[in-house]
């Protein structure tokens, strides 16, 4: 990745994460949003500092349901070939590449929870011997950057279907090795194009791509599609996500 | 409504024109800051070594703040266009705009470099006020369409091949914020020479 994207990323993890640890940046953060909002739409001082920032987070919160409705599953987002994948694919979470978690193939259990029929844990063979399928998609990062790459694994809504989800339910939740977390609307769970992916450029996923496993949307933003996933589950509770609850709207999708 | 048919600009045009006005300067600055996430053009302030945009000229805080400003404004930005083009129509407002004419424009041009270009009757547009006006409405709605590829490229795929895949629509959409940005500079400083425009588009008259 080109040196100077990188910097920017470090300045926005290092932001982010200042924002979740120091109270006083945070009310800092608060502030900056009102300022903005008093002196470009009103003009009149607010008293409550803090009041545009809960308005905005409304809205955001508003602007999931709009998506939800926008969503049509039947859409499909582009598929490439080969030569459009782009060498090599950048890396990017919110710690550098040598933190990437290591996980041990042999005692790794993935465990199922919530409204899920048979939520007895799956070892990777058992998860390899699943009906496998090719994907080279557009991943498009919240960032302001894309590229195309190639994912294969299990159609996710025949994962589901296969240990009984309750798809009639509104949230899959995702829990992940490196403590990201992170949540998905059921629409979107069942499309077509959602994998559950163990494998990327055809070589069993890198460490630093997400192993064991990630789930792979061509239909949401990178953010959505979590890495080193350890557990799934099925719920009707808002299950946010580790970038949602900072700030990212919910639904990150296209 | 007698109001209206003595005033310049009627009132649901006023109202459209602030409204629109703030929801797309919220919408610059906003951008400015999610571009600053990935500065895909090497671009610096004028005359410096500072790379665009500087932090100041933004709003949101971070990334996550700005995007949560920028898909706030953008339901003012939908509302207003919306109203504007039913309205423009039901108005009959294109007899302002149009027609445009060679001839005229080349009257204002030579009219222009003379300095005698006139804006006296602030009721009638001459020839490069209507251009324009007209070349910010169109540049809003490719604004809007490359910012929906951008937003939800798979929803809109049609719109996203008219406008030449997804990454050409982050450029299309920078460009179109560019030309916007020059549009309100001249625009403001036009309306600050003459300064009658602005009490009309505040008070109707």
């Amino acid at each position: 990745m080109d040196p100077e994207i990188k910097k920017d990323e470090e300045a926005i993890l290092k932001e982010a994460n200042g924002l979740l640890k120091d109270p006083a940046k945070r009310r800092l953060l608060g502030n900056v949003l009102t300022l903005g909002g008093l002196s470009l739409a009103t003009g009149i001082t607010l008293n409550h500092y803090g009041s545009v920032k809960e308005i905005l987070k409304a809205v955001s919160r508003f602007n999931d349901g709009a998506q939800g409705v926008i969503f049509n599953p039947h859409n499909l987002a582009p598929t490439y070939t080969e030569a459009d994948i782009k060498q090599p694919f950048p890396f990017n979470a919110f710690y550098s590449v040598d933190k990437a978690p290591v996980v041990d193939p042999g005692s790794f259990r993935l465990q199922l929870s919530g409204k899920i029929a048979d939520r007895r844990p799956w070892d990777l063979p058992a998860l390899y011997a699943l009906p496998h399928t090719e994907q080279i998609t557009r991943h498009i990062c919240v960032e302001g950057w894309s590229a195309i790459g190639r994912w294969g694994g299990v159609v996710f809504s025949e994962f589901l279907r296969r240990v009984g989800a309750d798809t009639t339910c509104k949230y899959v939740g995702f829990k992940c090795a490196d403590g990201y977390f992170t949540s998905i609307d059921m629409p979107t769970a069942l499309h077509s194009q959602t994998l559950l992916a163990f494998t990327f450029d055809g070589q069993l996923l890198p460490a630093k791509y997400g192993f064991p496993m990630k789930l792979r949307m061509p239909t949401k933003l990178g953010y959505k599609n979590p890495k080193h996933i350890v557990e799934i589950f099925v719920t009707n509770v808002y299950p946010g996500g580790y970038w949602e609850d900072l700030g990212y709207n919910w639904f990150g999708g296209s | 409504m007698d109001d209206d048919r003595t005033s310049i600009h009627p009132l649901w045009l006023r109202i459209i024109h602030w409204a629109n006005a703030a929801a797309v300067v919220i919408l610059i600055m906003s951008g400015w800051r999610i571009y600053n996430a990935t500065r895909f053009l090497h671009l610096n302030v004028p005359f410096t070594h500072e790379r665009l945009f500087p932090a100041k000229w933004t709003l949101g805080g971070w990334l996550g703040g700005a995007i949560q400003w920028h898909f706030a404004a953008i339901w003012v930005l939908f509302a207003s266009a919306i109203l504007y083009a039913v309205l423009f129509i039901a108005s009959r407002r294109g007899k302002q705009f149009l027609p445009i004419t060679p001839r005229g424009l080349w009257s204002d041009i030579k009219a222009f470099l003379k300095g005698h270009l006139s804006h006296a009757d602030i009721r009638q547009y001459n020839t490069i006020q209507k251009l324009a006006y007209l070349f910010a409405m169109v540049d809003l709605v490719v604004l809007i369409a490359s910012g929906l590829v951008l937003w939800k490229s798979v929803q809109f795929g049609w719109l996203r091949v008219l406008l030449g895949g997804y990454e050409a629509a982050r450029y299309i959409h920078f460009y179109a914020m560019a030309a916007i940005v020059a549009f309100i500079v001249v625009h403001v400083v036009m309306a600050l020479l003459v300064p009658k425009t602005i009490k009309a588009m505040l008070w109707g008259r």
